[in-house]
């Protein structure tokens, strides 16, 4: 048996990783998951949340991803997610920051349309900061 | 025969011109580069997809409860046809290659009565269809000043667009025209059923080891979520393939004027030495028949 999974990370605007790795946590819809090489087909959606990725016992990179889906097929993992974003090129000051501004777009939103994007934006960020 | 003069003039205004096309054959081949680089890095995401599609699918084909973007609305009658031409010309036959297989498909449609609705993604392919369709066209989108076409900011719009509509019952078939990106030299026009979802053959089976997939949650929830995100991706790639080949045909047409160009200049060039060398001997002619004379 492999010790190791092939771990896939891809959007649609390009492919973000693709390495070897011992085990990958995911924010799976129905719960959290971690996959370890071996681990049961599945597929599955994802909520957005953190993405950790071991290296050993601990974790080496951390990423937020906004849903997606997971598939794990023998050694392989792929993750197929809509927006990613390591964690670790984030500040909270900047993300604290960016949410007040998206606050203050919802307020000053002048039509639905306008508004809806904004209150998007705001929780998507919201969920980011969640995460950190 | 044109004067001395006239031919400079027009000379220069060959040299102009050969200097622009010059230049846009640059501009093109560099944004050739990088939207290759675009569409590349894109397949990746779209190969998986397919897979797990392809997994997915096939276990909930022919079930009652399969989504309506698979099963489709059950009917045939009205169809969608996403036109996506480039919002400029001077790219060849790129934009009315494209109009061509739209039209022929509308009118073997039509021919066969079904009703037709069209949305033009470019304003070139609106252009070239308003006079004779400008009935049924829904809308049309133009990418004015969009450096990259990106996932969320085009395809993912048009694509919610166009599933609202099918929700709403407004059509039941749709497909997309655009050029496949072969080469620089070669694109193609593809038309691709966007709803209902084709089916995708599985290129490559995993071998699970004798085990099914899992799904969590189950499969129908599952490809409810999937199959919009799949029409999108099937968008953004064909937009991404499209821009490509915009900018590969736009080199090589402007490649092709810029030789043409050449060979006017030196055969413009040939009969300017010519009638000047003409001028000269009539001149010296009069003035050795003058001396003659005395």
């Amino acid at each position: 048996m492999a010790d190791k999974v092939a771990f896939e990370l891809v959007s649609p605007e390009r492919l973000l990783i693709s390495a070897d790795v011992d085990m990958v946590v995911l924010p799976g819809s129905e719960g959290d998951f971690g996959v370890l090489p071996g681990h049961a087909p599945v597929i599955s959606t994802l909520r957005p949340g953190a993405l950790e990725i071991y290296e050993g016992d601990n974790v080496s990179e951390r990423y937020f991803v906004a849903g997606g889906f997971a598939e794990v097929a023998g050694a392989r993992l792929t993750v197929l997610a809509e927006q990613s974003i390591a964690l670790a090129d984030l500040d909270r000051a900047n993300l604290e920051q960016q949410i007040q501004d998206a606050q203050e777009d919802v307020a000053d939103a002048k039509d639905d349309p306008t508004r809806d994007k904004a209150q998007e934006r705001l929780d998507q960020l919201t969920e980011i900061l969640a995460t950190l | 025969m044109a004067n001395l003069k006239s031919l400079k003039i027009r000379i220069n205004s060959v040299k102009a011109t050969q200097k622009i096309t010059k230049a846009m054959k640059m501009v093109a081949a560099s944004k050739l580069r990088r939207a290759q680089e675009a569409a590349e890095a894109g397949r990746p995401y779209a190969e998986r997809m397919e897979r797990i599609i392809a997994s997915l699918g096939s276990s909930v084909e022919g079930r009652d409860d399969a989504p309506a973007l698979l099963a489709g609305s059950g009917k045939d009658d009205v169809h969608m046809i996403v036109l996506a031409t480039a919002d400029r010309g001077l790219c060849g036959g790129f934009n009315s290659s494209l109009a061509r297989a739209a039209r022929r498909r509308i009118i073997e449609l039509r021919g066969a009565g079904k009703t037709v609705k069209l949305l033009c993604v470019g304003r070139k392919g609106n252009d070239a269809l308003k006079r004779e369709f400008g009935s049924i066209i829904h809308d049309t989108v133009t990418f004015a000043g969009v450096r990259q076409i990106s996932f969320g900011d085009q395809a993912l719009p048009i694509s919610t667009t166009l599933q609202q509509m099918f929700a709403d019952g407004e059509f039941d078939v749709c497909s997309i025209f655009y050029n496949r990106f072969e080469s620089a030299l070669v694109q193609t026009v593809t038309e691709q059923q966007l709803i209902p979802t084709p089916l995708p053959e599985a290129a490559e089976t995993v071998d699970l080891g004798g085990a099914a997939y899992e799904y969590e949650p189950d499969e129908s929830e599952i490809l409810e979520e999937l199959l919009p995100r799949n029409m999108a991706v099937q968008v953004y790639r064909a937009l991404l393939e499209n821009a490509a080949s915009e900018q590969g045909a736009r080199m090589t047409a402007m490649d092709n004027a810029t030789r043409n160009a050449g060979e006017m200049i030196d055969k413009l060039t040939l009969t300017y030495n010519r009638q000047r060398q003409a001028a000269i001997t009539t001149e010296l002619i009069e003035i050795i028949s003058g001396a003659e004379a005395l």
